[in-house]
């Protein structure tokens, strides 16, 4: 008897026809009679560079960001501890991932975290600190970087390398602080999404956990972190 | 944008190929039938006021963010054509891609299943689940669920809860269905039938701990589902999950969704299992440029959806270590195997094609039986199973063929058409049907509203075809017009267009008819073909 995988290609070479590997039912143009062109390439006249200068780029991921209701600063390399001190202001503990301070933020005179109130608890994780569930779900916030934003729909995108860390530590935690540093930003979606590789585990953000289930309207604050800091950190 | 409305081409046009369906592909099982047909279901949720006034604030909302989003794109067609023309590459190359895809995707680490058909996709995730989720103390086994349009189709949950496994829904409107023990009415929204205080009430009813003082104030409503699902998202070992896309050359699946649910999903259980139709394909990473723009200004009208997530087998330390896909078909071979309906398997399940329905505005996503409701359910739900199954040949007249749901398709999907092609295919199936069947059925056949429809215009056919004879025919106006003349009004007419009159009255037939009167009037002849003797002779008189 054949596999389902064996039997479900056949039924797929017999709908498009396939004779000697060439589809002899290529598809009919509804409303018209004609074939459908399966040769044709895919026409790629969409725009697939941005218009808007650098600063007007960075002006609108910050109004797309707001819009979506998160809190957004932007910092100088030396005022990155202390806003990022003053936004974990209130929480007992942080989870941050190994990488933090690797990339372009190793540009940054003092780590990330060096200005944190030193009563917080801070986990920076590895291979061997890594937290379980239940102890990610007791950590109050979450610093992680990212990898590329983009501008025109605000969106956050991280890839889980070692300064965005794995997944569950941007998600359990009630809060996020996220540093989007001013080299990572970009207009449009094709710009995004040309700078990330999809194989890796790719979390895009836009603004914090929200739903629309309820006739339409967007409530900000479901099962994801219900707030998201954003500090764009300029020149690097 | 033209709407092809079944009229046949004039002066030797292309000629319309017919190819039917190969008839050894399957057609689907699971929720894509109807279970009544749809004018009888649609009569009566026309009756709900309720429903109608909150699908109207819905959908009128819904219309609007999605007309704004939209406007802010420039290059809005040029993406619709792109993402058109690459569903089309999939569908060419199906096959292909799908082996490529499997290939990687298990050198990623996953596992990957081929499900012919709803029953064996369910099979399959059952044997999974009990493979890798414990058996609690109350008995059962758990598995957290992010919403799913493939796992609706072949009725995973109702298939689970009999054999001991509870499938917790986690999306917000999901969850309000599966508590309030209902069905989905939409694809995006499946609770728009609900509004804030039917909601409320739902969950002081079915939520154990819900707080008692619960208002209908929607971000408390969302407070509430966030404490109802947090120990099961923290604790649950398995969770099953739908694919918006499928990467065939890297194996990567995504998701798209707004709460955080669905990323719960994707990265703390152990085990993650995903349930993807066949046609949900895109050849290569560059394609998704395309689709993440499309999809969330199509569905959700906003630039971009909170959340989306993109995993490619396993990725150790990260996320769900075992990781299977089942890849299914049920009747999508057979959907594609009907050449002129074979673009309705593009669609990015979106919904703006409901939001802008009339037909669906008014009833509601019940009345179209199927898991997939609205204008592409029409065409779906019965490319899928073949139109002659059940009650599904109603669907391809739930439409007024207005067009608008081609308009706002993101991939092009011309809906309109693709319900002509159908109502043809319905046609001729019961035309076999009645040929095949004894003189009996023959008689009841052109008794039926259909055979009354048939023998209608084929006379009007004869009739329309020679000038002579429809002037003849126009002869019988000032008698015809005798009819309501009373009240200038026709209330009651006979046969198959009484089910016409008896909600709408026809206006009074005129006395002559515009060919008599233009030959009184102009004296002049119109000036075409043969039509010109009878309508001279007309005037002359």
């Amino acid at each position: 008897m054949a596999s389902a995988r064996e039997e479900i290609m056949g039924r797929l070479h017999e709908a498009l026809g396939r004779e000697d590997g060439v589809t002899t039912r290529p598809g009919i143009v509804p409303g018209t009679g004609r074939p459908v062109d399966i040769a044709a390439p895919v026409p790629r006249d969409y725009r697939r560079t941005g218009a808007l200068d650098h600063e007007s780029v960075i002006a609108q991921l910050v109004d797309r960001l707001v819009d979506y209701r998160a809190n957004v600063v932007e910092a100088q390399p030396a005022e990155v501890p202390g806003v990022v001190a003053e936004k974990l202001a209130g929480a007992a503990s942080v989870v941050a991932p190994l990488g933090l301070d690797g990339g372009v933020l190793s540009a940054l005179d003092e780590p990330v975290l060096s200005a944190l109130d030193p009563a917080v608890h801070i986990t920076v994780e590895d291979e061997t600190t890594a937290l379980t569930v239940d102890e990610l779900d007791r950590t109050s916030a979450v610093i992680t970087s990212s990898r590329v934003s983009c501008a025109q729909t605000g969106t956050i995108f991280l890839d889980g390398a070692d300064d965005c860390g794995r997944r569950a530590i941007s998600l359990v935690p009630d809060h996020h602080v996220c540093l989007v540093p001013e080299s990572s930003i970009v207009e449009i979606v094709p710009e995004a999404w040309a700078r990330i590789d999809p194989t890796r585990t790719v979390t895009m953000i836009s603004g914090p956990s929200a739903t629309s289930d309820i006739e339409l309207e967007r409530v900000e604050g479901v099962h994801g972190p219900r707030t998201l800091d954003v500090v764009i950190v300029r020149g690097v | 944008m033209t709407t092809f409305l079944g009229m046949p081409a004039v002066g030797g046009g292309p000629a319309i190929r017919h190819a039917r369906v190969p008839g050894s592909i399957p057609g689907a099982l699971g929720n894509v039938f109807e279970s009544e047909h749809f004018p009888d279901y649609a009569e009566r949720e026309l009756g709900n006021a309720q429903l109608r006034r909150n699908l109207g604030h819905a959908t009128s909302t819904i219309r609007a963010k999605r007309a704004n989003v939209v406007a802010e794109l420039p290059d809005w067609e040029e993406l619709r054509s792109a993402g058109a023309a690459i569903k089309q590459t999939v569908m060419a190359n199906l096959p292909e891609l799908l082996e490529q895809f499997a290939e990687a995707f298990e050198a990623a680490g996953g596992h990957v299943h081929w499900a012919r058909d709803a029953d064996e996709a369910n099979r399959i995730v059952e044997e999974l689940i009990e493979a890798h989720a414990p058996v609690l103390d109350t008995g059962r086994r758990e598995v957290v669920k992010i919403k799913s349009m493939a796992t609706q189709e072949i009725g995973l949950n109702e298939y689970l809860e009999p054999r001991g496994i509870d499938a917790f829904e986690t999306d917000l409107a999901e969850l309000i269905v599966q508590l309030g023990d209902d069905k989905p009415s939409h694809i995006l929204v499946p609770a728009i039938h609900k509004n804030r205080t039917e909601i409320r009430d739902i969950f002081l009813e079915q939520m154990p701990d819900v707080d008692p003082g619960l208002t209908d104030d929607p971000p408390k409503l969302a407070e509430a589902a966030r404490r109802h699902l947090r120990n099961k998202f923290l604790t649950t070992k398995v969770a099953v999950s739908g694919a918006n896309f499928g990467i065939a050359s890297t194996g990567t699946l995504g998701v798209v969704e707004s709460e955080g649910n669905g990323r719960m999903c994707l990265t703390l259980p152990e085990t993650l299992i995903t349930v993807m139709g066949i046609e949900k394909l895109l050849p290569a990473p560059e394609d998704l440029e395309v689709f993440l723009q499309l999809l969330p200004r199509s569905s959700t009208g906003e630039r971009m959806n909170p959340y989306t997530s993109f995993w490619t087998g396993v990725t150790p330390g990260d996320g769900p270590q075992n990781v299977h896909v089942v890849l299914l078909d049920n009747g999508r071979s057979r959907a594609l195997a009907d050449e002129y309906g074979r673009s309705a398997l593009h669609c990015i399940r979106c919904s703006a094609c409901m939001n802008v329905c009339p037909v669906y505005e008014r009833t509601g996503g019940h009345a179209y039986g199927s898991t997939y409701p609205g204008p592409i359910g029409a065409i779906l739900s019965p490319l899928l199973t073949g139109v002659e199954a059940e009650e599904n040949d109603s669907l391809p007249y739930a439409s007024s063929l207005c067009g608008a749901c081609y308009s706002a398709c993101p991939v092009k999907i011309d809906i309109p058409s693709i319900l002509v092609h159908l109502r043809g295919e319905d046609h001729l199936a019961k035309e076999e049907a009645a040929a095949e069947a004894g003189p009996a059925q023959r008689v009841r056949r052109l008794a039926s509203a259909e055979g009354q429809l048939d023998a209608g215009l084929k006379a009007a056919s004869w009739a329309m075809a020679d000038g002579r004879r429809i002037a003849l025919a126009e002869r019988a106006l000032p008698l015809a017009s005798l009819l309501g003349a009373r009240s200038g009004r026709i209330r009651r007419m006979p046969g198959v267009v009484g089910a016409w009159t008896s909600s709408r009255d026809v206006p009074r037939l005129p006395a002559q008819s515009f060919r008599t009167w233009w030959g009184k009037n102009r004296g002049a002849a119109p000036s075409s073909g043969h039509d010109r003797s009878a309508a001279a002779k007309e005037g002359d008189r």
